[in-house]
């Protein structure tokens, strides 16, 4: 399944949901709600963490937190509703 | 309002909301910073004094972007919070939110309107938003919740302070109800009744928070916590799906109040500044050479220009413990004045330079927003040795000095990170331990060069700063494992929007660190130092005299002895004694009672170990290096008759100062920052015994 962990620079996806995580709560406090554009902005020179653009602002993760969030297979634009 | 008591004002945003320059606004120098009770979470509070003379306690909660408790930080906020008891619990909330980015912001936000808190919600940096084509109607977004009191502002301009103000003068302490912005579901409505019931409360959202996070309550007994439990079970309460439906659904109210109130246009433009900033400073090259410029900026700064004051402070203290003299002789007491109290204070004045310094980068960093991209950089890297991004910036400073470096660990979030990074800090080697190294290099290491141009004494020293570094990894390793904590480590961090500094937030933190270094290290350290100057001045009664009568009788009335007095006094005293009496213990290390003295009195700072050695020595005040290091060369070994200070005892010697923690100044900032005397005594014994164990093998296999 693609995730966020998957997607090149200047990539663009919608969020689908989380792996089975403790971490979903935060994610979605962090502004990153199933329905939402992410967009891949810059990977830190040793791989991790990256840097994705979400909800209008700039957010670091780690690569294997960042594999958490699932992406959509096909981008829907009604989706883009609850953005 | 009413009685004498004041209004309590709670301060509560996301990280990065502008809510610190808005509490400095608010509070100005009339701040206080403490701990919460029983935890090391900083607490800062403050006085704000009303137009009409009232007078406001201003506290400002650690950031948070919900309510949902999941680092130590935000906790605290939740405890409080959900606890009406408590002696913080506010009266009024002020919850800031930064216009630009309203969605998130507005989490918290529906999250403390629900728990029925009287709000004024702040829209800060109106500025940024309406730059990026956000517009906010307040007007129409006040109409839409009942109780709500909204005020525009731009804090970093000052703009909206005197509206907040006057908003927070006008304020009474009403019971205030109305309909919560989430509906809890009908299903959960038994499940709430029961928890409101159980503990006496009124508000639904404060039931259903008790009910997802009860097992981490501090005010709640062992005995509710169970009958949760069992409520619980009874209605098969499932926390992570219904904090997941509640976070989305909330997010859905926020999506129609700000539908309703907010007009945006074209919004890409924002970030244009922030993002060629960022190509250039997480660039694999240039912005690993910009941290090493900026990393390297500091170090000068702590090292180099705070020498002046430093010398400025040191001539001071001299010339006053000289007038004292001079004025009221020599006696005991004057003795204690000027040695023990006078030295000590100056001691403890000697680091604000270099404390004011460092944290006039740090803020620096802090405040344009570059010290997450520090973290972005390095967190790949610490992580591997259970450390945070940001504690490279402690284990650079601290090749300066130690103590505003564990100070700068303040900035660290997370606890366990933090606490390791003050753990490993002291092994890094500071300025204070370069008179030692640069003495025993001399006296024991050959001046010879290799391959005609690496002198072996350089590349000593050099040795001795890389071994410190790399101790200081290795040893965060093995305690890595041994610091316990129920804190998740991860790495999920706002990447905030360059902005300019602000001098008034730089301005009251350097101040803020530099009255709790002086107050709560300080009194430490000049007690130590009192002590120490105890134990080198006095011996059991009449010890002294007759060591003193001793070598009077060996000389003719008019030959200088006072250097000989002085050796043999510091024998006599119980520093020489403690020497003595530990010299079984060093002897494996090849150390004397003579260094053993040098270890007990150096405490006060490394540095002193070789004032210490050239007394004991009947050197007398060497005033260079040289002369120090030709009288010390004579030193025979009593037992072989070859010099004193060879290769084996100089190399034991070196890595002990290169790991003990021999500074008093050290340990009493852990103490002060951790809250902690067993983290403090722990850590000493640790180094301790590294330093014990590293000389002791050194020695064994080089003599």
């Amino acid at each position: 399944m693609k995730t966020i962990a998957n997607l090149t620079k200047g990539e663009k996806g919608i969020i689908e949901g989380f792996h089975e995580s403790s971490l979903s709560v935060k994610f979605l406090e962090m502004g990153c709600i199933p329905g939402s554009e992410v967009e891949m902005c810059c990977v830190a020179p040793l791989g991790s963490p990256i840097c994705i653009k979400v909800c209008g602002y700039h957010l670091a993760l780690r690569k294997e937190e960042a594999n958490q969030i699932t992406l959509m297979e096909v981008e829907c634009p009604v989706i883009h509703a609850i953005k | 309002m009413s009685g004498y008591s004041r209004n309590k004002v709670a301060l509560i945003g996301n990280p990065n909301s502008g809510k610190s320059t808005i509490f400095n606004l608010l509070t100005g120098l009339n701040q206080k910073t403490g701990n919460f009770a029983g935890v090391t979470v900083e607490r800062k509070a403050g006085l704000c004094k009303l137009p009409s003379g009232k007078e406001l306690e201003i506290l400002d909660l650690p950031g948070t972007y919900s309510i949902y408790p999941k680092s130590f930080d935000e906790k605290i906020v939740f405890d409080i919070l959900s606890n009406p008891l408590s002696e913080d619990y506010p009266d009024l909330v002020i919850v800031v939110a930064d216009s630009s980015n309203l969605k998130r912001n507005l989490l918290l936000f529906t999250q403390l309107y629900d728990l029925g808190l009287p709000i004024i919600l702040v829209l800060n940096m109106i500025d940024v938003a309406e730059k990026a084509n956000i517009f906010i109607d307040s007007d129409s977004f006040q109409n839409l919740l009942s109780n709500l009191t909204i005020v525009k502002m731009n804090a970093r301009k000052e703009v909206g302070v005197s509206e907040l103000i006057q908003k927070l003068d006008a304020f009474e302490r009403n019971q205030i109800i109305h309909s919560p912005i989430f509906s809890i579901k009908k299903e959960l409505n038994g499940l709430i009744s029961e928890v409101k019931h159980l503990f006496n409360i009124e508000n639904d959202y404060l039931a259903l928070l008790i009910c997802h996070n009860y097992k981490q309550l501090h005010n709640l007994s062992d005995e509710s916590k169970v009958k949760i439990d069992q409520i619980l079970k009874i209605f098969v309460f499932d926390s992570l799906k219904e904090l997941t439906h509640e976070t989305i659904n909330r997010y859905e109210k926020i999506n129609k109040i700000v539908d309703k109130s907010v007009k945006s246009g074209e919004a890409e433009k924002m970030h244009k500044f922030t993002v060629i900033a960022d190509k250039f400073l997480t660039h694999p090259v240039f912005g690993y050479l910009f941290l090493l410029v900026s990393l390297l900026l500091i170090f000068q700064a702590i090292f180099n220009w705070a020498a002046y004051p430093m010398d400025a402070i040191d001539w001071t203290v001299s010339q006053v413990n000289n007038t004292i003299r001079s004025q009221l002789g020599t006696s005991l007491w004057v003795g204690l004045l000027t040695d023990g109290l006078i030295s000590g204070l100056g001691g403890v004045i000697m680091f604000i330079p270099q404390i004011t310094f460092l944290f006039l980068f740090i803020s620096l960093l802090e405040e344009t927003g570059y010290m997450a991209r520090v973290m972005f950089l390095m967190d790949q890297i610490m992580k591997w040795f259970g450390l945070n991004g940001k504690s490279i910036v402690p284990l650079f400073s601290s090749a300066a000095c130690a103590i505003p470096a564990i100070m700068s660990a303040r900035n660290i979030n997370n606890r366990k990170e933090r606490l390791l990074t003050i753990f490993v800090t002291p092994l890094i080697s500071c300025s204070a331990r370069i008179p030692v190294y640069t003495i025993i290099i001399a006296l024991c290491i050959p001046s010879t060069r290799i391959f005609g141009l690496f002198n072996i004494q350089g590349l000593a020293m050099m040795a001795l700063y890389a071994i410190g570094f790399i101790m200081a990894l290795i040893s965060s390793l093995i305690i890595k494992s041994l610091i316990k904590t129920e804190e998740k480590s991860f790495f999920i961090l706002e990447m905030p929007d360059f902005k300019p500094p602000k001098f008034k937030n730089i301005a009251l933190s350097v101040i803020e660190k530099v009255k709790s270094f002086v107050w709560g290290a300080g009194k430490i350290i000049i007690s130590i130092s009192i002590i120490l100057w105890f134990l080198s001045n006095f011996s059991l009664p009449g010890k002294m005299e007759i060591a003193e009568q001793k070598v009077k009788s060996k000389y003719q009335t008019n030959t200088d002895i006072s250097n000989e007095l002085a050796a043999t006094r510091l024998e006599a005293s119980f520093a020489g004694s403690f020497g003595k009496f530990i010299e079984p213990a060093i002897q494996p290390l090849g150390f004397d009672w003579k260094i053993g003295i040098a270890l007990l009195t150096s405490f006060a700072a490394r540095e002193v170990f070789v004032g210490t050695i050239s007394t004991i020595y009947s050197i007398g005040d060497a005033e260079d290096t040289d002369t120090l290091k030709q009288k010390l060369a004579n030193q025979k070994d009593l037992l072989t008759g070859k010099p004193f200070f060879n290769l084996a005892r100089g190399m034991s010697i070196l890595l002990f100062y290169a790991f003990a923690l021999q500074c008093m100044s050290t340990l009493a900032t852990v103490a002060n920052e951790t809250k902690s005397w067993p983290f403090a005594l722990a850590q000493f014994t640790y180094l301790l015994l590294l330093a014990y164990l590293s000389s002791l093998a050194v020695y064994a296999i080089l003599s």
